[in-house]
């Protein structure tokens, strides 16, 4: 089975543990969302997925297709099909996005291939146009100065160039007003398919209305507390945290 | 960092290759009055060039070192050992076919065009001191053109090579000038005539090839009123054990409306001093530009100028500098306004890796009774490590009123996040900072001729592959 699995995963930072024995499976072809309070550790989670070098993983594993992926360095991660769209993402000073992707892309290609500029673009066009995006963008330098929805806009545009096999999208709705968001939700449709599994990361239900999900899990204190369908997020939009942390407590207690 | 792959497993010493050469001329080590004479003597020099080179030689003995202000390491340079004259035998000692594959690949690398790999390789052009400038030189003297060696030029060009040689870079401008007055050889003397633009950019390669051998290249470049011309200068050197001197003198006459752009990309080995002094003179509406680009070297000391002597003269100093590991680039520009609506314009952006250091030194100066000048200074510097180092030392006297001065200074780091980032989309750390560096010089390079902004690139790249762990 294609699928992303994390099995009681724990993972400190400066001797604090963040994630706290979490286990979840995203196969290829749907959508998981996790929802959960700030600091419940869900940013942690994403950026450990990416290999982030200031987190120490202390147990568990993480394995895409089968293979272990804390072995490898971020890089090696996402040329084999992670990718991480970031909270904040970081500005590349001077490199054009044209030019950061096509670096993107040629790190993808068996050595010694180069990348067809030609191709390369009609595709990148292709994709700027789904995401309703301006050509002249591809010649501004990677986040330098651009708004909150340019850049959310910017990171699906290079999910949508590198294909990755399991796309972590990290508050992407955050900061995002209703036309922004819904354009970056269509993008993010339109790449939905078989042969990719999403994992969207949300503090609040919203962007589910325009991403629907597969399965709805909400975290609190580090580790996955519910589990349901798309529905979870209503109830837990209704409810509140409040009633996820209770539930988080029954855990500890019976642990 | 994990690249396994033949193709780009890259042999860090394959450009610091050298070959066993046979010179036919020889001054031996050390420099005396007798060691100029030697070199007068080989070179034939009418006794006007005798007379300079003993001057030179006599203020180089004067003058201290300028560790008052530079770098202390230039203590260690000892100057008894080093040779300073050294002719080559003529023509071509190899052919293509014997140069070592890895240097072949190098060379592809870096995108070096086939007719330079050549040079490069030393199957073709000069060794050392003599220079040889092959069909540029043909081409251009159907317009006019004198592009000769230094040593062709004051012999065969006396009225026009004497009038302006050691004029804008005096003999006792610094020791380093007087050294290379005392015993200079190699270099360029163009002359292009009025209203002439010459298409082409002019070339000549420079490379140290012989141990303990300093280079002492002359330059004299003459553009009379109304003409063009562009200058290009790239050096490359194999490496040696033992301290390596270079210390050229370029001297720039932009007659009235004239235009001058001098290009340096240089990638010195790190055993190498690189103690050049370049200016230009500019008369009236006349421009003078400096591209250069300061890779390698253990210590390069340069601060490319420009006296603004005619009206609405112009001058530019374009400069990116690169240190690694051991170096230490001390660059800079000088700007000299002696004539009204004359404008200067400096960008330097310097970049220190592991240990390296840059420094910017500039110097602006214009004088009360001047109206309307202008300058522009910035100087942004980028640290890769927590060793890395940069300084800034900008002097910059306006005096008067109707004056107007602007500059901006940064210093930033690529972030461990930046570098996350890049990672996160499959580049390796060592792309990621090459990339980020790359980015960083882009707005500048975008300035640059097309090949030698490739060329800068991928030697920015190989700079790089060192230097994450």
């Amino acid at each position: 089975m294609k699928t992303l699995t994390i099995e009681n995963l724990r993972v400190t930072i400066a001797d604090q543990e963040i994630v706290r024995g979490l286990s979840l499976a995203v196969p290829r072809g749907e959508v998981h969302a996790i929802m959960g309070p700030n600091g419940s550790g869900k940013s942690t989670l994403a950026k450990v997925l990416a290999g982030h070098p200031d987190y120490q993983v202390t147990a568990g594993s993480v394995t895409m297709d089968g293979e272990n992926l804390l072995e490898l360095e971020p890089d090696e991660r996402a040329r084999k099909g992670i990718f991480l769209a970031f909270q904040y993402p970081s500005e590349v000073p001077g490199v054009t996005i044209a030019n950061f992707l096509r670096a993107a892309v040629q790190s993808r290609l068996p050595e010694g291939e180069e990348l067809e500029a030609t191709d390369y673009y009609a595709k990148l066009y292709e994709k700027m146009e789904l995401l309703g995006m301006d050509r002249a963008f591809t010649s501004r330098a990677v986040n330098e100065g651009f708004s909150g929805g340019e850049k959310k806009r910017t990171e699906i545009l290079q999910l949508a160039m590198l294909e990755p096999k399991y796309a972590i999208l990290d508050e992407t709705d955050s900061g995002l007003d209703i036309d922004a968001l819904k354009t970056v939700a269509h993008g993010v449709n339109s790449l939905r398919g078989p042969d990719i599994g999403i994992l969207l990361i949300t503090h609040y239900q919203r962007i589910l209305n325009y991403i629907v999900p597969d399965d709805v899990h909400v975290m609190v204190q580090g580790r996955i507390v519910r589990s349901g369908g798309k529905e979870l997020a209503l109830e837990l939009e209704e409810r509140g945290y409040d009633w996820a942390r209770e539930a988080a407590g029954e855990m500890a207690l019976t642990r | 960092m994990k690249t396994q792959t033949k193709s780009v497993d890259i042999d860090r010493s394959a450009g610091d290759f050298a070959y066993p050469e046979v010179h036919v001329r020889d001054a031996g080590a050390g420099l005396s009055e007798k060691t100029v004479h030697y070199i007068s003597d080989v070179k034939e020099d009418p006794d006007w060039v005798r007379e300079f080179r003993l001057r030179g030689l006599k203020t180089f003995l004067e003058k201290p070192l300028p560790t008052h202000w530079a770098s202390k390491d230039l203590e260690t340079i000892n100057f008894d050992k080093i040779r300073y004259y050294l002719a080559p035998g003529t023509g071509a000692k190899r052919s293509w076919d014997e140069v070592p594959e890895d240097i072949k690949r190098t060379f592809e690398r870096l995108g070096i065009p086939e007719q330079e790999r050549k040079f490069l390789a030393g199957v073709e052009a000069q060794f050392d001191s003599e220079a040889v400038y092959s069909n540029i030189k043909k081409a251009v003297g159907e317009q006019g053109v004198i592009f000769v060696g230094s040593t062709e030029g004051l012999k065969n060009h006396p009225e026009i090579f004497r009038k302006w040689f050691g004029k804008v870079i005096p003999i006792g401008d610094n020791k380093f000038s007087a050294l290379n007055s005392a015993v200079f050889s190699g270099g360029s003397f163009i002359y292009v005539p009025p209203g002439v633009k010459v298409k082409h950019p002019l070339q000549a390669y420079f490379r140290i090839n012989a141990e303990n051998f300093g280079q002492f290249e002359r330059t004299l470049i003459i553009a009379d009123e109304g003409s063009e011309v562009t200058y290009m200068e790239g050096c490359t050197a194999p490496k040696f054990n033992t301290t390596t001197l270079h210390s050229a003198v370029v001297e720039l006459i932009a007659l009235k409306g004239a235009k001058i752009q001098y290009i340096t990309v240089q990638n010195w080995s790190a055993n190498v001093f690189n103690l050049v002094t370049k200016r230009g003179l500019a008369h009236e509406n006349a421009e003078v530009k400096w591209i250069d680009c300061n890779i390698g070297s253990r210590l390069t000391m340069k601060y490319p100028g420009v006296v603004l002597k005619g009206r609405k003269a112009r001058g530019e100093v374009l400069s990116i500098a690169l240190a690694n590991n051991g170096q230490h680039q001390d660059t800079g520009a000088k700007m000299i306004h002696a004539a009204d609506e004359t404008t200067s314009n400096i960008i330097s952006k310097s970049i220190s890796v592991g240990t390296g250091r840059a420094t910017y030194r500039g110097l602006v100066h214009v004088p009360k009774h001047l109206k309307n000048c202008k300058n522009n200074t910035e100087c942004d510097a980028l640290l890769i490590n927590s060793t890395s180092r940069t300084d800034t030392y900008p002097a910059i006297t306006v005096r008067g009123t109707g004056n107007a001065v602007q500059h901006e200074a940064s210093v930033s780091q690529v972030s461990a996040e930046q570098i996350f980032y890049m990672q996160q989309r499959g580049l390796s750390k060592a792309q990621a900072m090459s990339l980020s560096v790359n980015g960083f010089v882009n707005d500048l390079v975008r300035q640059f001729p097309m090949e030698y902004s490739v060329e800068l690139k991928r030697l920015i790249e190989l700079e790089m592959e060192g230097s994450v762990g």
